[in-house]
């Protein structure tokens, strides 16, 4: 069993009479993706904060690798890189300035040529914070994140307010600093990012946490059905029959020339494949779908999570 | 040692930055930097620097000169700090800079280092002008205002400071800044001498603090004992000190 890098038992907070963090726990282990997504307003970033140590918890344990993030968290900081949800730079600071100042303050300190390099913004080296579009400012303050080469590092609602062409770019990012074995907490309340991204999604709602695994293994808790999807020429019963007689199939729809199989997930579509080219049957625009973490999320909490109470 | 290093780890760079970003604020620059130079110069025209009875012999510009060294410190002091430090807590700026190693000391030494700098370079240019077009000079010796300008330069940054911890919102800090600057210019002795008030209104000058910056520097200016100034000293350094104390116990990261 590795080390847990994150060690959080019993954490509570309130604001005034607002439970924000109810009794959460839970580890993150080293090299980990480890998402917390729920709506907005679930206590999310709260957790996050007391993480940070810009929140002192009002109960509960927390040990960020192994320290105490309000009695360490110097020796905390020097360690950790952190991307703050509605965190802005003096808007006259230049991108080059500011990965010189921050790397000023950490003890090892990367190279910030390299990493901004690394994150395509050389070339705005000399733009000003406040020029920067949404996407260029997330690729910086990743940059500022890692520049003093930490551990771990916190990412709060990262891709919020980005379009879904910088979202995913942003994706292949975050996944390249977990390649340099980065141990990564990250929020979000796109469950498809954290689907994407996480080892280990927990889900939480209203201060609680409702479920804690990886995103594959919460999908297929739900027993959901796969759906395979494609269109043909010409569909005799026969076919029909022969993918309803498959073991694993539950249902058989048709539409048009559209063959919608529900089966068991992952199992199905090896033996409908089969059948198809056995009959010789020329098929297009096949394709699977699955559920997805938010089909999870509605079946747990019982709400859309855009729905949710903000 | 190691504490030394890391507590002044960032210190410098970060000064500079804080100087760069204000240098970058034009409406900042030009009243720290060239608006009391400016006025100096306008009011030389009009009145010139010949000596006057009502000045014991002086010229006009020769206590305009001390007087409008107030006149720098509380723009930076009142309008200044309070807006930018409101301004980073508002953004966010602050709370970034709490996740990194970065002591909270070291943030605010760098910040007041930058103010200094930037306050000193404008009475700096404004003693040069005065030099220059009316033949202005201290009697007094350079180290002398040069203290005295330091104890009225920090005093009033903790006002400063002070009053952005206690601002709900930059916008709310600006406004009180403002408020409490400009009355402060002109009941203090700092741009009109004290001498050309009423006598009525002179009383009032009593309760406000600038005008012990103005009594100092200009006592500096002008070579009086140290002994003599004693009670501006005082006022300013207990400013200083409560100041300092109330920030330290109100000021916001977030």
């Amino acid at each position: 069993m590795p080390v847990a890098v994150v060690s959080v038992v019993g954490l509570r907070k309130t604001y005034g009479s607002t439970v924000a963090v109810d009794g959460v726990s839970f580890e993150v282990g080293a090299g980990e993706v480890f998402g917390i997504v729920g709506p907005n307003g679930a206590g999310k970033t709260t957790t996050v904060e007391c993480l940070e140590g810009l929140r002192v918890p009002d109960e509960g344990v927390v040990r960020v690798l192994g320290l105490d993030p309000q009695r360490q968290g110097d020796a905390l900081r020097e360690r950790m890189g952190a991307q703050l949800q509605e965190s802005a730079l003096p808007a006259r600071i230049r991108v080059g300035e500011a990965m010189a100042l921050f790397a000023s303050f950490y003890s090892r300190p990367l190279p910030h040529g390299a990493l901004l390099d690394e994150l395509g913004l050389t070339d705005r080296d000399r733009v000003a914070w406040g020029a920067l579009s949404g996407g260029q400012r997330q690729r910086l303050a990743i940059a500022l994140a890692l520049v003093g080469d930490p551990d771990l590092i916190f990412f709060d609602e990262l891709t919020s307010g980005l379009d879904p062409q910088a979202r995913h770019a942003t994706w292949d990012l975050v996944r390249g600093v977990r390649d340099r074995g980065k141990t990564i907490v990250l929020t979000t309340h796109f469950m498809e990012e954290a689907e994407r991204l996480c080892d280990r999604v927990m889900i939480i709602d209203q201060g609680r946490v409702v479920a804690l695994d990886a995103p594959a293994n919460l999908v297929r808790s739900l027993g959901a059905e796969q759906r395979v999807t494609f269109t043909v020429e010409t569909a005799d019963d026969d076919i029909l029959a022969a993918l309803r007689a498959l073991a694993t199939v539950t249902r058989v729809e048709r539409s048009g020339d559209a063959i919608i199989v529900h089966g068991e997930p992952d199992r199905s579509l090896a033996p409908i494949l089969e059948v198809l080219n056995g009959a010789g049957v020329a098929f297009h625009d096949l394709h699977t779908e699955q559920a997805s973490l938010e089909d999870v999320f509605l079946a747990l909490t019982g709400r859309q999570i855009r729905d949710a109470p903000p | 040692m190691t504490t030394l290093t890391q507590t002044n780890r960032g210190l410098v760079p970060l000064m500079v930055v804080q100087m760069k970003l204000f240098l970058r604020e034009p409406v900042a620059t030009f009243f720290t930097i060239a608006f009391a130079p400016l006025l100096l110069l306008l009011f030389g025209a009009i009145y010139g620097n010949e000596p006057q009875e009502v000045f014991g012999g002086r010229g006009s510009m020769d206590v305009t000169v001390p007087g409008y060294i107030g006149i720098v410190i509380v723009t930076v002091a009142m309008i200044g700090i309070p807006i930018q430090t409101a301004t980073n807590r508002e953004l966010g700026v602050l709370r970034r800079y709490r996740v990194t190693p970065l002591r909270p000391l070291t943030y605010l030494i760098a910040d007041v280092a930058a103010y200094f700098l930037m306050t000193l370079t404008g009475t700096v240019l404004l003693i040069v002008v005065g030099a220059v077009a009316f033949g202005t000079r201290p009697v007094g010796s350079i180290p002398a205002v040069l203290a005295g300008f330091t104890i009225s330069a920090l005093s009033f940054f903790a006002l400063g400071y002070l009053l952005a911890s206690l601002a709900p919102t930059a916008r709310v800090a600006q406004t009180v800044g403002m408020v409490l600057a400009y009355p402060m210019m002109f009941l203090s002795g700092a741009s009109l001498p004290l001498e050309l008030l009423p006598p009525g209104l002179r009383h009032v000058t009593d309760f406000i603090p600038l005008t012990y910056v103005v009594k100092l520097l200009r006592g500096l200016w002008f070579d009086a004992p140290w002994a003599s100034l004693r009670l501006d000293v005082i006022v300013l350094s207990a400013i200083l000190i409560i100041a300092t104390a109330l920030s330290a116990r109100f000021f916001r990261w977030q």
